[in-house]
């Protein structure tokens, strides 16, 4: 099987998602740039489960998928809340906790 | 050894007393009757036990010893603990009994002190003390009560310390027994280390078995008498007792009848077994009880107050004590302390009373006493004759048993000085009863009201109150009937107190009769002198006659003016003054001032090393911290991309790492 393609793919969403948490402001951005680097490492569990014909693999991802939703929950609920509070999301504003 | 019985719990006679004392000084004032009734309980309970312990010694015999560690070290064990016989309790009796009365009586005599509460404390510590040393079972607790009641007689005789008169003579008290004590303390020493035991039982069977060497025994038996020649008042460290009348008349009784000088008679029959083994301290003894006993019975017979005639005749009895102790009667001896506690209490109290009518101790403005207050006479008679050697007064039987023992033994010199003290006690009692009792009233308002401040309310004498005679009435009592427990051929006494090792004085019929003739005697002539003697304002004594004797006599043939001449003025002006100046300012204060001045140098530097050294590291590195954290806190900026990208870096590096780790 060829795994080029997909780990190119992998990689390139991983560096795209990186990119966005390094760079974006918008709070939303920050967590959908996290999905992409989550899902950039389960596309990789799972080609290497189907190069090594090994399904713990494939059952991991379906955890992380699960964990995921909850933990897109409790963002987006985070940046609800920071919103209604201090009516803005750009996380380069939110620099309270410093010296 | 017997087991069981009241005597297990004989250890609450020292006891008793003693809390009382606590009980006293602590919360006296704020009970009903100022502390008295606590010492009064305290000390009647005492003598119940004390009489119980006695009965029982009595009828089962033996020796109840009962002991608990009280210091334990592998080559010397110290022990607190009791050792109750028939001596020990007939010792209860006697200190609690008198104690009790002394207390009752001193209800009416001390009533309205100033130091009310404070006297019956001292008094419940006096006994509580001595009955420590009574019924101690080994020497080191022995001394323990043996100086408490030192200290006691110390504050006792100078209970009105506000006149100099009284302190000095408290002083004098403490500083001369102290001086035995020495003796004391290093004759336990060397017991101790002859004999390997402080134990009393233990010692005495380690010297019948033979096992102590005979010089650790002489050496260790004279200076444990040096002790009891303090204590009880024996030539040459009498002069402390004659002052100790300074101190409040039922002090005195208390002294002289139970709680001190008896201490140093009940040392040597308590460890007789110890002083029999050896003849020389025996005759050391002997030498010194007979002189003691004829000197002071001569010093008795000039005597003008009332209470130093008394003073002198306990230090001539408790000589016949001693003596009889050193011919080995000692069961006669104790006798004689048994019998003398009883009337000699009896005299002082009798004789307090007395003051306490007149306000004046001077037998010379006394006299006609008799209409004046018939029961203090009556008793004061009694307890006159029993001192006298009259049967069948007690006194009579004791002395009769201390005499035989003397001659029978063979000891001659003791024989002729106890006749002649019999003779000379008789005489000066005879005197001073004469003085006191009999002729006509001679203290006129005026001649010394002015002085007196009750002058107001005693134009006459009267009678004590009932507080005070009871305890008369019930001692006269015990002086005509304490010497039938030891009448001859039926002498129980002898077999109530069972002291080992001794010598019986028989009953020799012509020495009975030869010293009720010297009594006799002694009181027609001292009848004859004085009955007839005119007292005026120019006072004439009959035994100035004696020209020179009597004047040595009066000035106590100069052993108290060679003692202040030799001991007391150099140390008070020469050695004080040395101690003072060159001791205490230069050599003592120099000490403490160099050392002073050197803690004082030394603190410097230490002040200049700590703040210099110690606190420039503490605060170097405080500082060192506070800079770095300074610039390191710079990082900390809130923005979480910033703490994103420096994750990634980290991420990178470490994977850049293990990667270059696979190649």
């Amino acid at each position: 099987m060829p795994v080029a393609a997909p780990l190119l793919l992998s990689a390139l969403m991983f560096a795209a998602g990186v990119y966005g948490v390094l760079v974006r402001r918008h709070g939303v951005m920050l967590l959908m740039s996290v999905e992409l680097m989550i899902n950039a490492a389960n596309i990789n569990l799972i080609t290497f489960s189907q190069l090594l014909r090994d399904p713990v693999g494939n059952i991991v991802v379906l955890f992380i998928l699960a964990v995921t939703a909850a933990e897109v929950g409790i963002g987006i609920a985070i940046v609800m809340m920071l919103y209604r509070q201090r009516s803005t999301v750009a996380v380069d504003d939110l620099q309270l906790m410093k010296w | 050894m017997v087991s069981g019985g009241i005597r297990e719990i004989a250890w609450l006679v020292a006891v008793l007393p003693l809390s009382a004392f606590f009980l006293i000084v602590f919360f006296g004032k704020r009970t009903p009757g100022a502390g008295a009734p606590i010492g009064i309980l305290a000390t009647g309970s005492a003598f119940l036990i004390g009489l119980g312990s006695f009965a029982d010694a009595i009828s089962r015999g033996g020796i109840v010893e009962r002991s608990i560690t009280w210091i334990s070290f592998p080559s010397f064990h110290l022990e607190l603990g009791i050792r109750v016989d028939g001596l020990a309790s007939m010792m209860f009796v006697v200190v609690c009994l008198v104690s009790l009365l002394v207390q009752i009586y001193s209800l009416g005599y001390m009533h309205g002190d100033i130091r009310y509460t404070w006297y019956y404390a001292m008094l419940n510590l006096f006994t509580g003390s001595m009955l420590t040393l009574v019924i101690a079972n080994n020497l080191v607790q022995l001394l323990v009560g043996w100086e408490l009641v030192g200290i006691c007689s110390y504050l006792l005789i100078g209970h009105w310390f506000e006149e100099k008169e009284n302190s000095d003579a408290a002083i004098k008290a403490f500083l001369t027994t102290r001086t035995g004590d020495l003796g004391f303390d290093i004759g336990i020493f060397v017991l101790f280390v002859g004999a390997h035991t402080f134990n009393i039982g233990q010692l005495q069977s380690r010297v019948a078995s033979g096992s102590v060497s005979t010089t650790v025994i002489t050496v260790g038996a004279i200076l444990l008498f040096a002790g009891a020649v303090g204590k009880s008042a024996q030539f040459p460290l009498h002069v402390w007792l004659p002052d100790a009348m300074a101190g409040p008349t039922p002090v005195s009784a208390l002294i002289h009848a139970a709680t001190m000088v008896t201490a140093g008679v009940y040392l040597v029959a308590r460890i007789f077994g110890l002083f029999s083994a050896s003849h020389a301290a025996l005759a050391v003894i002997s030498v010194i009880a007979s002189i003691t006993m004829v000197f002071a019975a001569v010093l008795a017979c000039v005597q003008r107050d009332i209470k130093r005639v008394l003073a002198y005749s306990t230090v001539s009895q408790l000589g016949y004590m001693m003596a009889a102790l050193s011919v080995g009667a000692a069961t006669a001896g104790v006798f004689h302390l048994w019998t003398h506690a009883f009337f000699k209490a009896l005299l002082f109290l009798g004789a307090g009373s007395v003051i306490h009518a007149v306000h004046s101790n001077d037998m010379h403005e006394m006299g006609g006493l008799r209409r004046f207050m018939p029961v203090t006479y009556a008793t004061f008679i009694i307890g006159s004759l029993a001192l006298a050697g009259v049967p069948p007064f007690a006194g009579f039987w004791s002395k009769d048993e201390i005499v035989a023992a003397a001659y029978t033994s063979g000891h001659k010199l003791v024989f002729v000085a106890a006749l002649v003290t019999a003779f000379l006690t008789a005489f000066y009692m005879a005197r001073a009863c004469t003085l006191t009792f009999f002729g006509s009233y001679r203290r006129l308002p005026i001649a010394g009201g002015a002085t007196d401040e009750h002058h107001h309310e005693h134009d006459l004498p009267h009678e004590s109150p009932r507080s005070m005679t009871t305890p008369l009435l019930i001692l006269a009592a015990l002086s005509i009937v304490g010497g039938f427990v030891g009448i001859p051929g039926h002498n129980a006494f002898a077999g109530w107190i069972h002291l080992g090792a001794e010598h019986h004085g028989e009953f020799v019929p012509w020495i009975a009769v030869l010293s009720i003739v010297v009594a006799v005697g002694g009181i027609a002539l001292g009848w004859r002198m004085y009955s007839g003697a005119q007292f005026g304002f120019g006072i004439v004594e009959p035994l100035e006659r004696l020209g020179a004797v009597y004047r040595a006599a009066l000035r106590r043939f100069y052993v108290d003016d060679f003692y202040l001449a030799v001991f007391v003025r150099p140390v008070q002006y020469r050695l004080s003054a040395f101690v003072y100046n060159i001791l205490d300012q230069k050599v003592v204060d120099g000490a403490v001032n160099a050392v002073g001045k050197g803690t004082v140098l030394v603190g410097r530097a230490v002040r200049a090393t700590d703040e210099g050294g110690v606190d420039g590291v503490v605060n170097g590195f405080a500082r060192l911290t506070d800079k770095l954290s300074f610039g390191l806190r710079r990082t900390q900026t809130g923005n979480v991309q910033r703490y994103a990208v420096g994750l990634f870096v980290g991420v990178v590096v470490v994977a850049a790492v293990l990667i270059g780790g696979l190649r």
